[in-house]
């Protein structure tokens, strides 16, 4: 493993809020090309930690390399700068704005001349034009018209939105926080997809997800969370499902035959 | 991959021949009413439309010399300032907020640019800047109340309008200047109260300070990011946020920019009322909110065209001259006005269903 360089790793990673201890001495590392599945029973810390690495929340102790190198955020828009995009669980998309509106939102694109530069005025078609061209790269070209509203699209179709713009403009990392939560089952199906598809052009992903069996289809590596640290990561291939909701609840101790490479 | 799918049971199996068009845009039948939802929700501003070439149709109807283009230009000289009052309140309402404080502080500015010019002497120009600047000041004060001491709008102006109305009554000892003395000493001031004649019908260029507002704010609104970032704030902060926006600067420059238009309000106020008075403009303040309201802007945030304002300013102004051009008493001005709110508001609930 260690000749591997992670491209997004944590040391040592402290973070409280008052008297209670969030993140305990935690580590962290996503291998390039991977998806690496984040699970933990609720207040484990998993949430913390994704803040910590998407720039949400600024640790007490530790540090975060991207790349090897170190990394200081004080801003979601410093980690997205340096090429991590994260989709959360709430979306992040405004409903009454277009899709071509959101997937630009806070990154738009001016016209070239005089009338971007001076009259600031944005160049929608241009905008429009890469906005259809991501999401037909995903397959998601079945949403008709990229001007209609956000609101008007279904839950799955939102969240195909939200990962298309991650993957539009993440450079280096993809962070999705419960992707699959709050779609049915077909809908769920369709996003796992899309995140093999993401995975496919090389781009690591980090999963975080409630849900066991699409975590085990599409994880190459499993990170069990508990009592704010990292209790062990686990290879999908070697270990059950039940393994995992024991590790995680407490109810196991890790075994060397399950552990990933 | 085929071994854990195995292993969680195959639930996922029957899908296979399940349809697979999951994202698929289905078109459902809607009927009459769902189209016109459909319509209205594509297109905010047709509401006030509607409104207005219906309520001037039926009142050319009722009232006689109603269409007479002096009549009609009438009525635009007597919305002008409301109008760009709103114009003001509709960019923060849109960011979901609301601002009590746009007539305090046009008519406190309008006291500062009068005495400044007459009682200081210090030259109109100069005097006019000041104002502006003490407009976007004031929205800078209601801004940062909002943004940094996370008052609600709502509370933040309803104080900081007693305030700006205590300072106006400082600054112009509660005297008004007359009209005369502005004549002699500071014309510059009354220049949107100045008409002009096309054809017929009579305007003043504090309407056209009205129109063109209008025109750049729906310019920027619609054709710059700043514009997008103020919908995507008034539609949901927090997520404009996570998609990167700095939310409290934009939200300072909202109230700036309301602030300054607010002392553009304040010039055009002194050439409609000819002098400057300290307890003018009253009800100007539940009278932009009406116009904004009524032009189809949603008090929730994010929804709504900046053209609506205007024409909704422009049905309140309708609807007051043609009930006195046809005789009806007063009161029932206030009566129309009252369930036109009611039934703009009724309409835009209507509309924003359609997302759910």
């Amino acid at each position: 493993m260690s000749a591997r360089q992670p491209v997004l790793s944590g040391r040592n990673i402290v973070k409280h809020y008052g008297r209670v201890t969030a993140i305990d001495h935690a580590d962290f590392d996503l291998y390039p090309g991977e998806i690496l599945a984040v699970i933990g029973d609720n207040g484990a810390g998993k949430s913390s930690l994704i803040k910590v690495l998407s720039g949400a929340v600024i640790p007490d102790e530790g540090e975060v390399r991207l790349n090897g190198e170190i990394i200081r955020f004080t801003s979601p828009i410093e980690a997205r700068d340096a090429g991590i995009e994260t989709v959360y669980q709430n979306l992040a998309l405004s409903p009454a704005l277009s899709i071509a509106d959101n997937m630009f939102l806070g990154r738009e694109i001016r016209k070239p001349g005089f009338s971007g530069k001076y009259l600031r005025m944005l160049d929608r078609k241009a905008m429009e034009r890469i906005a259809r061209d991501k999401l037909s790269d995903l397959g998601l070209m079945t949403i008709q018209n990229i001007a209609q509203a956000v609101e008007t699209l279904s839950g799955g179709q939102r969240q195909g939105v939200a990962v298309a713009r991650a993957a539009a403009f993440g450079s280096k990392v993809i962070i999705l926080d419960e992707p699959t939560a709050a779609l049915g089952v077909k809908e769920s199906r369709k996003v796992l997809e899309l995140i093999q598809d993401v995975r496919s052009r090389g781009m690591p992903i980090v999963l975080i997800s409630h849900n066991m069996p699409h975590v085990f289809e599409v994880a190459d590596r499993i990170h069990v969370h508990r009592l704010g640290k990292r209790l062990c990561v686990v290879d999908p291939k070697m270990a059950s499902m039940s393994d995992a909701v024991a590790l995680m609840t407490g109810a196991k101790q890790p075994e060397a035959s399950m552990m990933a490479a | 991959m085929s071994e854990t799918t195995r292993r969680d049971g195959d639930y996922e199996a029957s899908l296979k021949d399940s349809d697979t068009a999951v994202a698929a845009f289905k078109r459902r039948r809607r009927g009459f009413f769902g189209n016109v939802q459909h319509f209205l929700h594509g297109s905010p501003t047709m509401v006030p439309v509607i409104v207005l070439l219906l309520s001037v149709a039926a009142f050319g109807f009722v009232a006689p010399n109603f269409f007479s283009a002096f009549n009609l230009s009438l009525i635009m000289q007597q919305v002008a300032i409301v109008g760009i009052l709103a114009a003001a309140q509709s960019l923060v309402i849109l960011t979901a907020g609301i601002d009590l404080s746009v007539a305090a502080v046009m008519v406190m500015i309008s006291v500062i640019m009068g005495r400044l010019s007459v009682e200081f002497g210090i030259p109109v120009p100069i005097a006019i800047v000041i104002g502006f600047f003490c407009g976007a000041g004031t929205g800078v004060l209601n801004g940062l109340l909002v943004t940094k001491v996370r008052l609600p709008p709502f509370i933040t102006t309803l104080g900081t309008w007693n305030v700006f109305l205590a300072l106006n009554y400082y600054f112009s000892n509660r005297e008004t200047i007359r009209s005369q003395t502005l004549d002699a000493e500071a014309p510059l001031l009354k220049v949107f109260g100045e008409r002009f004649n096309i054809g017929g019908a009579v305007l003043t260029w504090g309407v056209v300070l009205m129109v063109a507002i209008f025109a750049v704010l729906w310019y920027v609104l619609n054709r710059t990011a700043w514009g997008r970032h103020v919908y995507a704030i008034g539609d949901d902060k927090e997520a404009a946020e996570l998609a990167g926006i700095r939310t409290d600067r934009t939200l300072v420059s909202v109230y700036m920019v309301a602030g300054i238009i607010c002392a553009l309000a304040a010039w055009a106020s002194i050439g409609r009322v000819g002098s400057v008075s300290p307890t003018s403009f009253f009800e100007a303040n539940l009278e932009s909110i009406t116009a904004v309201v009524i032009g189809g802007i949603s008090l929730f945030g994010g929804r709504g065209s900046i053209l609506g304002p205007m024409i909704g300013a422009i049905i309140v102004g309708v609807f007051n001259s043609g009930l006195r051009l046809a005789g009806v008493d007063v009161l029932w001005q206030l009566f129309a006005t009252g369930w036109l709110i009611i039934i703009a508001v009724a309409i835009d609930q209507w509309i924003r269903k359609i997302s759910s």
